[in-house]
């Protein structure tokens, strides 16, 4: 056990300005002054700080020291770790804030956010319905039971101006007043809970910390519509929010919150789970519904639409758990309250799952109308390792990428619509300067050719064809034509597919098109990858300069392609090189380079 | 359990808000733990494990242990939180069972805050989750 840890950055930057000489210096002092076996000295990845570096943070105190140079060292270990005085005149606090913070809610990560859906997520016990309780739960079935008519919360839906949150934006009160207005002995409510884009987990995190929410929300949706039955379609793969579902149910039933004669007033209302199997294509609603029945999980064309005839035929109301999510806090706050956060068409608050090239990765949920700068920098705190922004990527496999020069965009369905995105379910991917925009394209394609249900032709061959093209780009050997074939077929599977996956397929391919068409040309023209990521078009080399002819990289290399001696010259085998870069990760000197 | 009527869920709302409460007026100790699939992968059941171990062991009265669902910073995972009466919300990151007993020690019964565990901004960053590159 030691008494005491010193950091010293070891990224890049710091290195650079002589980090590791301070790293030597300090680990001799403490042996000088026979500390070394309380002290830990410690190498960390890059702060993020690097224009203050070399930076060296001494815990448990967490004092935080800048541009710390060797001649430093003996002041700091005696004022520091011998005297325990935190050494002054090192510290950096000038223009810097620096603190401990004793909770998140006072991050900047959080400042930023406005918590509507997720109010109770990571609040409450999810699998305790008191705890729901507590924050005013049921309380918006009680007041719509009970003083509400059904047309008056149609009403109410409308007037928020509430959009579908799975990704198409569909009016949520226009879609609940079609659905209350055909007259049938049954109608259902079904939440899509199928989420498949590669990268969101909004949907899961919503279900895994409020499930209530969600069960509420659907037995108003129920009374507005006229409907006893809900269906709540989840894929297998979410276990968690899965039982945390099945509890929820448990709990309301026990307590007559689900059932019959709900809360004494008359209104019937159960709720049953269906699994998914994890198709992305029953995402789509009327796979959905097909799959419900316990057929095969495929579309069909539309109209009829839900509304009119969805499950067995009957009048079905569908609504992604996000848009459920919303729904109790717009009865509850009142529709102007809800009107009033957003932008004039895209009201209310957005969830994202902020993955990729970020340092805070999580689940932020903004109010709608927020700048992508203001989400990736000032909530997602910026991309890691000093990277270069390049992209986001929004809406998974339907959606595009949003290039830098776009970043002072507002997040409204619009706006993502007119630059050639679009919202999604919430998937928000963010790309650096090592991300290359061809591979991204082919990664979504690639993904899509495996999720087509191959019931309509456009989809099913379009997106292989497609496919192979950008295959064909990524080893080298495309032609220009080849961009115009890509377009081509992608205008045609957008207009002749028929569901929603195949209509939208070709989009990641035609948003990289357009903002990124010079990487396109450079792996066609110039047979060159400029991220360096398609290996076809990389070859690894040893900087003669930089070498200091220690063989660490031929040790290493599995299939002993680097060839040479010690002492004298290293050179790869181009012919023999399977381009895995572990003689670039392994060379102390950085002698080696991907071009 | 049973059915309830309209006012014994009014009842059960305000019997339940003082464990839900997360501002300062509040009797009891609340300590949650994040436990969304983001926290589970991140170790945060035998963190969970290891608090309701502590507080049994200790033999603590008026201590709340929950899990909760996805806090949002998946990357500071797991996440414990203490929220103690009369006092604000603490958030403990990057916690493990050994570290988690500790705070069950020194913060839940002796009412000190463990720094080390809470976050430290540097310029608006956090910078807790340093990896460490063992030469």
């Amino acid at each position: 056990m030691y008494r005491s840890q010193v950091l010293i950055c070891g990224g890049t930057g710091c290195t650079s300005s002589g980090s590791m000489d301070i790293k030597k210096a300090l680990e001799d002092e403490l042996k000088k002054r026979g500390i070394d076996k309380e002290v830990e000295v410690i190498r960390t990845g890059c702060f993020g700080l690097c224009a203050l570096g070399p930076v060296v943070i001494i815990y448990p105190e967490g004092a935080f020291y800048s541009r710390v140079k060797v001649e430093d060292i003996p002041e700091l270990v005696e004022e520091h770790l011998i005297k325990g005085r935190i050494l002054k005149r090192l510290v950096y606090h000038e223009s810097i804030e620096q603190d401990r913070v004793k909770s998140l809610d006072e991050v900047g990560f959080y400042k930023k956010q406005m918590r509507v859906a997720l109010k109770n997520c990571g609040v409450i016990d999810p699998e305790n319905i008191d705890e729901y309780l507590a924050f005013d739960g049921y309380k918006a079935l009680e007041k719509v039971l009970t003083t509400m008519k059904p047309e008056e919360v149609i009403s109410q839906i409308k007037k928020s101006g509430l959009r579908g949150r799975g990704g198409g934006g569909f009016p949520t009160g226009l879609k609940w007043e079609l659905t209350a207005k055909p007259v049938a002995d049954q109608k259902y409510v079904v939440c899509n809970a199928d989420e498949g884009d590669p990268g969101a987990f909004m949907d899961r995190s919503i279900l895994e910390g409020d499930p209530n929410c969600v069960l509420e929300a659907m037995e108003i949706a129920g009374y507005a519509i006229g409907a006893t039955k809900g269906f709540i379609y989840i894929r297998a793969e979410y276990p968690i929010a899965v039982k945390r579902l099945s509890i929820a149910i448990n709990q309301a039933k026990e307590y007559g919150l689900l059932g019959k004669n709900i809360l004494g007033t008359g209104f019937e209302f159960d709720i049953e789970i269906r699994l998914g199997a994890g198709a992305f294509v029953c995402g789509e609603e009327t796979a959905l519904m097909n799959s419900i029945e316990g057929k095969r999980g495929m579309p069909r064309p539309k109209p009829p639409f839900p509304a009119n005839s969805g499950l067995w035929g009957k009048p079905t109301l569908i609504n992604n758990v996000e848009t459920y999510a919303n729904i109790t806090k717009i009865i509850l706050n009142g529709a102007d309250w809800f009107a009033n956060i957003g932008t004039e068409k895209s009201k209310g608050t957005k969830v994202f799952a902020l993955g990729g090239k970020i340092t805070n990765t999580g689940l932020v949920e903004i109010p709608m109308g927020t700048t992508l700068r203001e989400i990736i920098y000032d909530i997602g705190g910026g991309i890691p390792n000093n990277k270069k922004f390049k992209a986001v990527q929004t809406g998974g496999p339907s959606g595009g990428c949003i290039p830098a020069e776009l970043i002072d965009i507002p997040i409204d369905y619009d706006s993502l619509i007119s630059i050639g995105s679009m919202m999604g379910s919430g998937g928000m991917i963010v790309l650096d300067e090592d991300n290359c925009m061809v591979d991204v394209a082919r990664f979504y394609l690639d993904f899509i050719k495996d999720e087509s249900c191959g019931k309509c032709t456009p989809c099913r061959v379009g997106t292989k064809r497609m496919l192979e093209i950008l295959e064909k780009i990524t080893r080298g050997q495309g032609t220009m034509d080849d961009l115009d074939k890509l377009e081509t077929l992608a205008k045609e599977i957008k207009a002749s597919s028929l569901c929603g996956l195949g209509q939208t397929a070709p989009n990641p391919v035609l948003s990289t098109l357009k903002y990124f068409r010079d990487e396109y040309i450079a792996h066609i023209v110039d047979k060159k990858c400029p991220a360096g990521v398609c290996k076809a078009l990389l070859q690894y080399k040893i900087d003669d300069e930089k070498c200091r002819k220690c063989g660490l990289c031929a040790r290493s290399c599995p299939v002993s392609a680097i060839e040479g001696k010690v002492k004298e010259k290293f050179t790869v085998n181009q012919d023999k090189c399977i381009k895995c870069g572990t003689c670039m990760t392994k060379c102390p000197f950085k002698a080696i380079d991907k071009k | 359990m049973g059915v309830k009527t309209i006012q014994e869920l009014e009842e059960i709302r305000k019997n339940t808000l003082d464990r839900v409460n997360q501002r300062r007026d509040r009797n009891t100790t609340r300590i949650v733990v994040g436990m969304a699939t983001c926290g589970i992968a991140a170790g945060a059941r035998p963190v969970l494990l290891a608090i309701m171990d502590e507080v049994e062991k200790l033999n603590l009265k008026d201590v709340i242990v929950a899990q909760t669902g996805c806090i949002g910073v998946c990357r500071l995972e797991p996440i414990v939180e203490v929220i103690r009466p009369g006092e604000d919300k603490v958030t403990y990151i990057k916690m493990t069972p050994e570290k988690a007993r500790r705070v069950v020690n020194e913060h839940v019964v002796g009412g000190k805050v463990v720094e080390e565990y809470v976050m430290h901004i540097v310029d608006g960053k956090i910078i807790n989750d340093y990896t460490v590159e063992k030469d």
